[in-house]
């Protein structure tokens, strides 16, 4: 088992900006966070919340500023399993020809040689983390023939077994029934117990106050980062969505 | 009676096989379809037929011009067929016209050139079989350049078929633990090129684009587990193929057509009577009666 060291950052981004064909998407954004933290990541559709998270991950390349993961470069995060992205549900294709099985043994490709076969410590890790999302009963089903509460679970579990210490959950409550947000938000405690880092982005204030130590509040930049109690006011998040109050947004108890 | 019914039959079958031409064909053509089959699948999770159908299309000034040159035909056409892409990307980032409209215009183009170039340049490339397959008029070193082709499809196809499985299923999760995406694409492209110029000899290259959709699509309909839809896709695409070519023998007609006619025939009987997935649902059927 790895050491933590808890004052070491985890995830720091200085200064990125991504731009698509010349269109800027993010600018200037910055983060640091450490392991254990679970921070929140707040902004309208468009604002670039998921152009964050592919800067993180490598998926796009970011034009200016620097990310470093664990202290190296976000290439080697990659080789080392570092990150876990855990989709959202619209993101994917809930026809594939695939089974529960079969997407969570795709946590554990990176670690395996060319041809991806599954060694006992693999069906073991895919074993375990299907157990602990509760889903031991559907390990051949079809991702088709789940529902999206399942389907999300089916995605935490790929994030398990590839045993991530940064995970980054694209709307991890939107469209979940009652029993899987309960189990996720029992696995947020656990996760942040090993020392994992996650990242999150949602739409939910009230689960940002209940999950969150820190929120990040973005507008193509940063609008507010910090302890959840002192940046998650009203007149940051006005700011945040564009002028629009919390009291229209989110109903006047907010 | 019946003896004799059963005789007449195993004659049908039988006397193609008594020419060499027709051995040929059902062997070629059954191998390329596999080939095909195999890339099917996925072609058509990863939504590629446009793409399938601009790359087969493209290849044409290719197989002209290495034919022109006596180079091996599926050198020009990989060559054509791969920057035919490049050019779809390229004009697609700089312009702001949509995408489908992008590859409508560039594969035609490229079509219309290879059309040009056959008026053009003096030699004995048969339009016509290049547009509409030969399967029964095959040469020596043709068959030798579409077995090499064919397995090293297979090859590659096998060695990641993991890997393009989960490139075509969750591309950012791919990237995220470390696995190289951009060569998944272009080997996925690669293959593809391959597998049109194989598929052109069978049924031509205005047909090729069903060989690389239709089977996987057939297959995509009867099953929910990936490495059965694999499977599926090549014997369907198989049994395609030799039922067309000994209907077209049978009935005198065109070879390429009467493939893709068969595959799609297959195509609607899973698309009506597929257990889960058809429109009649048997499964459902069956289960009323019980």
């Amino acid at each position: 088992m790895e050491t933590i060291n808890y004052q070491n950052f985890r995830i720091e981004a200085e200064n990125i900006c991504v731009d698509y064909n010349g269109k800027v998407a993010l600018y200037d954004a910055n983060l640091r966070l450490k392991p254990g933290q679970i921070c929140g990541l707040v902004g309208m559709n468009g604002a670039g919340k998921t152009t964050f998270f592919n800067a993180l991950t490598g998926f796009v390349n970011i034009s200016k500023g620097k990310i470093r993961i664990n202290g190296e470069s976000v290439r080697s995060a990659q080789k080392d399993q570092t990150i876990a992205y855990v989709p959202q549900n619209e993101g994917i294709d809930s026809q594939f020809p695939i089974s529960v099985w079969d997407v969570v043994m795709m946590g554990r490709y990176g670690s395996m040689n060319i041809f991806r076969c599954p060694r006992e410590s693999d069906v073991q890790a895919v074993k375990d983390a299907i157990e602990r999302v509760d889903l031991t009963d559907h390990l051949s089903t079809p991702i088709g023939n789940l529902s999206g509460g399942q389907r999300k679970r089916t995605f935490l579990a790929r994030a398990i077994a590839q045993r991530a210490s940064i995970l980054l959950l694209d709307e991890p409550f939107s469209g979940v029934d009652i029993r899987t947000e309960k189990l996720i938000s029992e696995l947020f405690i656990q996760f942040k117990n090993e020392g994992k880092t996650i990242l999150l982005s949602t739409h939910d204030m009230i689960h940002v106050r209940e999950f969150c130590d820190l929120v990040l509040l973005i507008n193509k930049t940063v609008v507010a980062y910090g302890e959840t109690s002192e940046v998650f006011t009203p007149e940051n998040i006005t700011t945040t969505f564009g002028g629009i109050s919390p009291d229209f947004l989110f109903g006047p108890e907010s | 009676m019946e003896l004799c019914t059963f005789l007449t039959l195993d004659s049908y079958l039988k006397d193609p096989l008594t020419h060499e031409f027709m051995r040929k064909a059902l062997l070629m053509s059954s191998l390329v379809a596999a080939v095909c089959g195999f890339l099917s699948s996925y072609l058509t999770l990863k939504g590629w037929a446009l793409m399938g159908d601009a790359v087969s299309h493209s290849v044409m000034p290719g197989v002209v011009v290495a034919y022109a040159l006596g180079l091996p035909f599926s050198l020009g056409a990989f060559i054509f067929g791969v920057g035919s892409v490049a050019l779809i990307g390229f004009i697609k980032q700089k312009s702001r016209v949509k995408e489908d409209t992008v590859i409508g215009l560039v594969f035609t183009g490229f079509f219309a050139l290879g059309i040009v170039l056959v008026s053009k340049i003096k030699s004995n490339i048969d339009l016509h079989s290049i547009l509409f397959g030969s399967p029964l008029g095959i040469s020596l070193s043709d068959v030798k350049q579409t077995i090499f082709i064919c397995l090293l499809v297979v090859i590659l196809l096998s060695i990641f078929r993991k890997d393009l499985m989960l490139y075509c299923f969750d591309p950012r999760h791919a990237k995220t633990v470390g696995i190289n995406v951009f060569f998944l694409h272009y080997l996925l492209l690669t293959c593809l090129s391959l597998a049109a110029v194989v598929g052109l000899q069978s049924v031509g290259i205005i047909l090729v684009v069903a060989m690389l959709i239709t089977p996987g699509a057939t297959a995509y309909l009867l099953t929910d587990k990936f490495d059965n839809m694999t499977l599926i896709s090549v014997l369907s695409a198989i049994i395609s193929s030799l039922i067309g070519i000994y209907v077209s023998f049978w009935f005198d007609l065109e070879t390429g057509g009467s493939i893709v006619l068969a595959q799609t025939f297959i195509f609607l009987f899973a698309f009506l009577f597929a257990p889960r997935y058809g429109i009649f649902k048997l499964k459902k059927l069956f289960a009323g009666y019980k």
